[in-house]
Order: C-alpha cells, then structure tokens, then sequence
C-alpha cells in the first residue's frame, strides 16, 4: 500500500510516507474543547479538589501551509497547549483531528503516526538534546525509530545539519555542550525534520536565543517552510517575533482563546482589551512613544480559583456588569476575526474610551 | 609594505576526529587518567593472583605446622609470616583473593542489574507503580544490612551460595533507590520528550536516552559497595554462614587473626591490607571510569 515517493529529501523512502488527503480547505490540524486541569490537592471531606486550570476549552483550526501564533503571558497554557497536541500530556477531554482523521480513535490515525507527522522544538536547546549522543545520532534517533536504517538515518542527519546551516563534516559527531545555543536549535530544529513532519510546534523555540541570533533561526525557519511545505505552530511571548512570522494569531489568557485573527488585522485593531494591552505594552522603536505606564493592573488571576464571568474581567478596564456574570463565548467580531469578549466592539471602534479608562486606573 | 589578504588561500577544512563508537572514546579518555589506570592495574594483578593462585602460591594454603606458627614477616620460607595455624600466609592470600574477590563482586554485580532494572522501571514509569515497587524496596531497606544478610543466609542456610544469594538481596535496595533518583531526574528533561514525541516506544527510550545517562552513577555507587560486600562477606564466614575455615578468605582470615593481633600485629592486618586495597582500586577505578564516561 505505501508507493515509493520521493521525498524533499531526495531520497526515496518508504518509511516515512507523507501524504496531503484532504486538500487545502481542509484544516491540517483542528482542536475541539481541549481541557487539561492538573489536580493538586485531591477532594477531601466537605473540600473540592484543587485544580489549575491549565487548558480549559481550547477551540482552533491550524490550516494547511500556515504559521498560527500563540501568545500570552506566562502561566497561561501556551506550552501546555502544545504539550497535550503532541500527547505528551493527556488531555482531559478534547479532540484532535488531523488531517480529516481523528487522533486515536477508531478508524483515525494512530497516535505514533500522528507523531511522526508533527514535530516539536522546544525552549531550552541543551536539555532537548541527549548530552551522551553525538548530534547526528540524535538527529538520526527518529527515523531509526520509524524503521529506517541506521546507516540511512545518519545520511539523512548529515543532510539536514547541511540544510540548517551546520557543515555535517564539522558537527555530525560533537556533542551537544560542544555547540553555542544558536547551533543548538539549529541541530533540533534538524532533529524535527527528520520525520518529515507536515506540522512544526516550536514551542518558544528562538526565545532563549539572542536577537541577532534569533533572527538567523527565525530566517531560516522561513526559508525551511518554503522549501518543505511546513505548517508550524509558533508559540512564543514575543509580539514582535509572532507578528513577523505568523499568518495568524492567537491570544491565550488563562487557558483560554481570548482572541483570534489574521496578524495584521489582530495588531491594528484587537478587539479583546487583553490583546490591547498585551500590543500597547510592546515597547516601540520610537523614543516618543515610549510609555511608562503599565498598560494593565494587577497580576493574572489565580488558575485554582477562576473569577465568575470572563475571567478577564477583575483586570479589564472596559468590563461592564456583564461581564462579571457570564462568560462570553469566542464570536466573531469581523473577517477571519475573532473574539470571546462582549465589549469587542468597543475595543475595536472606541479607542479614546479605553485609554481614559486605563488612565483612569493608573 | 603591504599585505594582502590573500582569501584564496585554501583552508584545511577541520574535520571532526574518525568516528569513534562511544566505548571507544571512553577508553581513549581513561587511558589519560593516571589514578585510574593504577588502579585498575592492582585489580587487574589481584585478578591474575585468583586466576593463577596454583602457580604463584609457593606453598599450599591449607598445610599446617605447629612449629612455624605465628612468624614475623620476613622469615625464611615464609616472606610474609604465617598465621596461627603456621599456614603460608603469602600462599593464603593468594589463593584468598579467589574467593573475596567472588564474594565481594558477585553479590554487587548481580545487584547491580537487578537493582538497576528495577529502579530505572520505577523511575521512568513513575507515578503509582513507582510508589509500589519502592515502597517494597524501602520494606527491605528498612532492615539493617548486617542483619537482613544474617538472617536470610540463617533461613537459608549455610554455604556459599546461600551467602551470596543474601547478600544481593542486601544489595538491591540500595541500588535500586540510587537508580530511581537518578531516572526520575533525567526522564523529566526535554530529550526524553522528544524522544517520545518522535513516537519512539518506552523500551527504546530506556536503551538509547535513559541508560548512558543513569548507569554511570549507579555503576559508581555500586563499586563502593564491593568493599562493603567483603566485610559483610567476612561477617557471615565469622557466624559460620559464608566462607568457613580452612577456606582462605580474606575476611574470614581477618577474623580468626584478630586473637594474634598483639602477638604479631603486621601478619594480622594482612588480609585487612587486601581487602583496603581492592575497595580503594575499586573506588578510585570507577570514579575514573565515571569521568570518561562523562561526555562533557
């Protein structure tokens, strides 16, 4: 059943077959009600159990050859998110369909299939790579895995440092602590593209990198996902950094979709004061736009105990009395746009209204 | 005067040293480390004593002489005194190192993989089983070490077999705890979840990422415990439940010289002698080992 194909790679390969099924309008990856709460204290006598909120009810679509942003402050289920999409936290409850097929279930793709499809790279370079494998032989981990031979993967391994910029007759056999943090990612960012995935969750993948060397991985992330079709799941804290590299952006707060849109018309014009905030407080180039003021109050509330109503609520400068009462379901607030606040016109249209108010808390 | 930047001039590319299996490169690096390599030499001598005892030993080591007994080191005949019996105590030694040696080695050896195998489970699988095995493993570790060997080689039996049998178990729990501290700790970091994220099965991921990452410390541990496993070892020969006399055993000779340690303080701490050095060499080798298998 699997056809020979050649793959970017140039060879030809058997067993890791890739394959695009239902076309381009079908989403490459969605996510349906994904809830993960992590138990810290068991129920007792006349006590609830205690439980943090980490992911609680994440709806989105990653479509095909798309960059998603996922931002947010820390502590609000960015990298949970990307942890329970790669099943290595179990969620709760939720669905993943990939492609059309259902991870997991019967008749859908299997979850070690699902896996080699999507990759991962994480924060923290040096404790993604095994100190006692020489980098080529963790590059080559994965596809040995999947079957290919050993001497075959280390091909393959010495082919991807060549397409991440590291000269394979250099690097192949040092070790991890032998390379600075930029090659690093650089060697897991190989690591990943040795299954072929069609999807990459870099999770806050260029953030412990310095700028000019975060530039480096982030360009050639680009020309990565030119060259091999990818779709990648971009999760980073850097406004900045998401709005140069993603199509689309979606803003967490508190293990939920505040806000969802194209890059640009999430930027102009965010409709959830969170994102507001969140795009007010980035700092400018321009000495005269620089503010002082913090744009929002107060720290994010405790996940164990979630206000009532939109749990943004108890820090928005626009919340109204019903606000507090209901939590308000993700709607769409224009094209390709939306949001899970009542207020979104308000924020979108009224501008002078908020910053008087966040004046007015100040 | 002008120079020129000539950048034409070929470069040797540097290319990374002929790949080395990692075995190799561990070797290569011990061979650099002085205090190691003595080390392993005196074991490698005392190994070759055990091996070729009916060869070197000059007399045998169980014929007495009550006109010899007790002689200082030194005198003709017996380049190393006798003991109380007037037993060669140079042809007790050597023939003694075959039998501490088993008896010092086996029991860690045998702990050692056992007690890995069942703290890198606990440790990379977590959760309740982990609470399961060790918590049994702590029932075992709660008993003193003496006394859990006393009584199991006492229930069993006596003999050699039933000795070293004991004195693993002895040797499993400590293992076991060292094994799943030091899994627990390396399976939380991002390498194990890539691994698994690249739909890797738990078995592989024990061989390739967990075991080069956990067994050099527990190997460490371990060898510390081969001097504690011949002073054990001796423990029970003394209780008449390991090695008895007139089997040449180090600990067992260490105990039956104790009465002649006035008479002739040099011969008796002989044996004492042996055993101080096989644990050191055992310490200083895998403390050396250690470091050559650390990459970094």
């Amino acid at each position: 059943m699997m056809k020979l194909e050649q793959n970017s790679l140039g060879m030809a390969s058997t067993v890791l077959p890739s394959r695009d099924r239902g076309g381009l309008a079908q989403p490459l990856l969605s996510v349906r009600g994904l809830h993960k709460h992590f138990i810290i204290q068991k129920s007792g006598f006349g006590q609830q159990a205690k439980r943090v909120h980490a992911v609680d009810g994440v709806d989105f679509d990653v479509m095909k050859g798309e960059t998603l942003g996922i931002v947010g402050e820390s502590g609000c289920g960015k990298s949970t998110t990307a942890r329970l999409l790669m099943r290595l936290l179990t969620p709760d409850s939720g669905e993943l369909v990939f492609d059309g097929d259902t991870v997991g279930a019967r008749g859908g793709i299997s979850l070690r299939e699902m896996r080699r499809q999507v990759q991962m790279v994480f924060q923290n370079s040096y404790a993604s790579l095994n100190p006692r494998m020489s980098i080529e032989d963790s590059i080559a981990f994965g596809p040995e895995v999947h079957g290919l031979k050993r001497t075959e993967a280390r091909k393959r391994a010495r082919k991807l440092l060549d397409q991440v910029g590291l000269a394979p007759n250099l690097y192949a056999n040092r070790y991890p602590h032998e390379l600075s943090g930029g090659q690093r990612q650089r060697v897991n960012i190989a690591r990943a593209l040795a299954l072929e995935p069609r999807l990459m969750i870099l999770d806050e993948a260029v953030s412990a990198l310095d700028k000019s060397v975060e530039a480096q991985v982030l360009n050639l992330l680009v020309d990565l996902k030119q060259e091999y079709g990818l779709t990648y799941l971009f999760i980073s804290h850097d406004l900045n950094v998401v709005r140069y590299i993603s199509d689309r952006v979606m803003v967490m707060y508190l293990g939920k979709v505040a806000e969802m849109g194209d890059t640009e018309a999430l930027y102009e014009a965010p409709a959830h004061p969170y994102t507001k905030a969140l795009i007010s407080a980035m700092p400018s180039m321009d000495p005269n736009q620089r503010t002082s003021k913090a744009p929002l109050a107060g720290d994010p509330p405790n996940p164990i105990d979630l206000p009532q109503g939109c749990r943004f609520s108890p820090r928005c400068p626009v919340a109204i009395d019903a606000c507090h009462i209901e939590e308000p379901p993700l709607a769409p607030c224009g094209e390709k746009h939306s949001t899970a606040c009542l207020r979104a016109e308000a924020v979108m249209h009224d501008r002078a209204q908020v910053i008087a108010t966040n004046q007015e808390l100040s | 005067m002008s120079i020129t930047l000539d950048s034409q001039v070929p470069v040797a590319a540097p290319v990374s040293a002929p790949v080395k299996g990692y075995w190799q490169a561990v070797f290569s690096r011990l061979r650099r480390d002085p205090v190691a390599l003595i080390a392993g030499l005196i074991l490698l001598i005392i190994l070759a004593m055990a091996i070729f005892a009916p060869w070197l030993a000059p007399q045998s080591p169980y014929s007495t002489s009550m006109l010899n007994r007790l002689k200082p080191i030194g005198t003709e005949g017996f380049p190393l005194g006798t003991d109380e019996l007037g037993r060669d105590m140079l042809s007790r030694l050597i023939y003694g190192a075959r039998l501490s040696l088993l008896i010092g080695v086996m029991p860690v050896v045998n702990a050692f993989v056992i007690g890995s195998a069942i703290g890198i489970v606990a440790g990379f699988v977590g959760g309740r089983t982990n609470t399961v095995i060790m918590r049994i493993i702590d029932v075992f570790y709660a008993f003193p070490a003496v006394l859990l060997a006393i009584a199991l080689a006492g229930a069993l039996g006596a003999g050699l077999v039933n000795s070293l049998f004991s004195l693993t178990v002895v040797f499993i729990p400590p293992i076991a705890r060292v094994a799943e501290s030091v899994t627990t700790q390396v399976r939380n970091y991002d390498y194990i979840e890539a691994a698994r994220a690249s739909g890797a099965r738990s078995l592989t991921i024990i061989r390739r990422h967990v075991l080069g990452n956990v067994l050099g410390p527990i190997f460490v541990y371990s060898t510390s415990l081969i001097s504690v496993s011949m002073i054990l070892a001796s423990g029970l020969s003394f209780l008449g439940l390991g090695a008895r006399p007139p089997m040449p055993e180090w600990g067992l000779m260490l105990n039956t010289m104790r009465d002649a340690i006035y008479v002739n303080p040099w011969v008796s701490v002989l044996p004492g002698v042996m055993i101080f050095s096989v644990s050191i060499c055992c310490n200083m080798l895998s403390d050396g080992l250690r470091s050559a298998m650390d990459v970094k």
